[in-house]
């Protein structure tokens, strides 16, 4: 099978997510070809010459969906990949769906895993999984994070310059950095976080008072912080912070894909929640089934004895 | 301005699903459906942008069974004008794709100055249909937006990246946007609201559409790797064997 792989750059800085896509690809494709914009002394290196089709980022500067999607569907109107993979960032769940449409080639989005000939994708939360039939002769897929094993090699791809020609209504001004943080929680031996099972503000005590009596941090999901309860600093998550603490108690979190990219590292976990089936209990070792306001005073005074 | 704003109606994620018996989707009989969360936002932005408008008009669209009406209503309920109900009773067999092409068939001789989807559905999280639909009207769009700002025909957005990083972009309308979580406080209809909301009509519409390029095979429950191990009954013996987990690792 002929895979395109795209590669993404940012600030002329190639991203790692190309290893990931490229060891998953490994799994069932035979010919693997590349594609990225970006800067040509900062190359991806694989285990073999694999084509790497190339644009030059200084001609068409970051991301713009209009300019990458017209050099990306150059490439697939010559190579005439059976899969186009991207890996599921901001980056390539906004370009793969206007390849999908162009192409008109079913998409599969955030693919977790190739099984049994397949591709299979979360559904509900991660609660279930879903497997999906194609029709025609090529698919678009994002993968996520942690679906392939990294895959770096020593080998610099043979490079083929690519072109377009293109206007675009789509004017990328540009970067606005994260904003300062006020406590570095990836230095946190202890991580307690609360989710929005807190159910109101006032609550935030509660799970706070548990960190101070375990000497942790206070750490969030992101509806906690969207909803101004708890700094943005304190966010544990893909758009937050990636932690490893020793322990991490997750209060009230569900654990979504994005919540668990940035704590799945962590040593122990263990989660409080009302509903037994959350997927956080995927990654938790103990699973308290328990509204957390009831049960976290009652633990304190345990902690306490 | 002419405003779109699509909306889905999901389960509840709390919910205790079940795997229907042609293993194509879930047993419905006793889950809570409820407006996907993305889309909340979105409305509360069209909605926003609606009331600086003055001589707008603001159309709120929803693909699926009887039931999505009251997705639609509550978004009739949080301000927008009217409502546009595509019927499809099985609303979980079409692909993204056939979805974005049916609202596409909607809107494409109505002069949309501004669309506004969610980033995502939270059963699906496909991330696709705002963009297809965008790509098919030939309109310009921007993904995951957590800002927005509207000045005589020009748009300044920004979109989330990775690590808190965001992307600033301009474009002109006519455009498309995908709304992620954050970008506002979505608000709660008022009891007046939700009455005024019962007078506004909501027009029905068939799908007709049939040109599906994915389709469900089958779903099903994750083997637990791992996995948790899940105690539960009385708060005094939980808390003594968190204390007891917590001490056999050290950590208490
Ligand atoms: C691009 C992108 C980036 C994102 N980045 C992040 C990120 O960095 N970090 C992040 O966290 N999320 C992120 N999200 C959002 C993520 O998808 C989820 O929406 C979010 O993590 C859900 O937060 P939650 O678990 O607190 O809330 P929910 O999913 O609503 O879960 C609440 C949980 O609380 C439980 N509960 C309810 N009441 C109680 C009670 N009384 N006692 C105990 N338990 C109770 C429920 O059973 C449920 O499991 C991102 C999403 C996208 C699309
Ligand atoms: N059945 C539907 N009816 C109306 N809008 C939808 C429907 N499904 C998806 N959308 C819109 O498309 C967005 C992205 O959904 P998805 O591509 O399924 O992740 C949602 O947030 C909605 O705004």
């Amino acid at each position: 099978m002929k895979t395109l792989l795209v590669a993404e750059y940012r600030e002329n800085k190639l991203l790692e997510s190309i290893y990931e896509c490229y060891g998953f690809t490994k799994q069932f494709a035979s010919d693997i070809v590349v594609f990225g914009v970006g800067i040509s002394s900062d190359l991806p290196q694989f285990d073999r010459n694999v084509k790497f089709y190339f644009a030059d980022s200084s001609k068409y500067g970051e991301y713009n969906p209009d300019f990458h999607k017209s050099l990306l569907i150059k490439v697939i109107e010559k190579e005439k990949p059976e899969i186009v993979i991207f890996s599921h960032s901001s980056f390539g769940w906004d370009l793969a769906p206007r390849i999908s449409a162009l192409l008109k080639a079913p998409m599969l989005t955030e693919v977790v895993e190739y099984k049994d000939g397949t591709f299979v994708m979360p559904l509900c939360n991660n609660k279930l999984r879903r497997v999906a039939k194609t029709s025609g002769s090529q698919i678009v897929i994002t993968l996520q994070g942690g679906a392939g094993q990294s895959e770096k090699g020593s080998v610099t791809p043979e490079l083929v310059d690519i072109d377009a020609d293109v206007v675009s209504k789509y004017n990328f001004v540009g970067y606005e950095e994260a904003e300062k943080k006020d406590v570095d929680l990836t230095k946190a031996n202890i991580i307690v976080s609360a989710g929005r099972g807190v159910g109101k503000k006032e609550n935030i005590s509660i799970v706070e008072s548990l960190a101070n009596a375990l000497g942790g941090e206070l750490g969030s999901s992101r509806p906690v912080v969207d909803a101004g309860w708890v700094s943005h600093s304190r966010q544990v998550g893909t758009t937050g912070q990636t932690v490893s603490p020793k322990l991490y108690v997750a209060c009230g979190i569900s654990g979504a894909i994005q919540h668990l990219a940035g704590m799945k590292k962590s040593e122990k976990v263990i989660a409080i929640n009302t509903d037994k089936d959350a997927p956080i209990g995927e990654v938790a070792d103990l699973l308290v089934v328990a509204d957390l306001n009831q049960f976290i005073p009652v633990l304190i005074e345990n902690l306490k004895k | 301005m002419n405003i779109l704003v699509c909306v889905k109606q999901v389960a509840d994620m709390e919910a205790k699903f079940k795997v229907a018996p042609d293993e194509k989707w879930f047993l419905e009989d006793d889950i809570a459906f409820k407006m996907n969360e993305y889309d909340e936002y979105a409305v509360e932005e069209a909605v926003k942008f609606r009331e600086s408008m003055p001589d707008s008009n603001l159309i709120v669209l929803s693909i699926g069974a009887e039931r999505v009406k009251e997705a639609i209503k509550k978004a009739l309920a949080m301000g927008c004008d009217s409502g546009v109900h595509i019927k499809h009773d099985k609303e979980y067999m079409l692909d993204s794709y056939s979805k974005a092409y049916a609202i596409y068939e909607y809107a494409k001789d109505k002069n949309f100055d501004i669309i506004f989807t969610g980033m995502q559905s939270q059963d699906r999280g496909s991330a696709q249909v705002g963009i297809i639909l965008a790509e098919l009207l030939g309109i310009p769009s921007v993904s995951t937006i957590v800002s927005f700002k509207y000045e005589s025909g020009e748009v300044e957005v920004k979109r989330e990246l990775e690590g808190g990083k965001k992307g600033v972009v301009k474009l002109k309308t006519p455009a498309l946007f995908t709304c992620q979580l954050g970008l506002n406080t979505p608000r709660y209809p008022t009891l007046p609201n939700i009455m005024k909301a019962k007078k506004k009509s909501i027009e029905e519409i068939e799908f007709s559409y049939s040109g599906n390029l994915a389709e469900t095979d089958k779903i099903y429950f994750p083997e637990k790797k791992g996995g948790a191990m899940i105690i539960e009954g009385d708060p005094k013996e939980l808390a003594q064997k968190v204390v007891a987990f917590l001490k056999d690792n050290g950590l208490a």
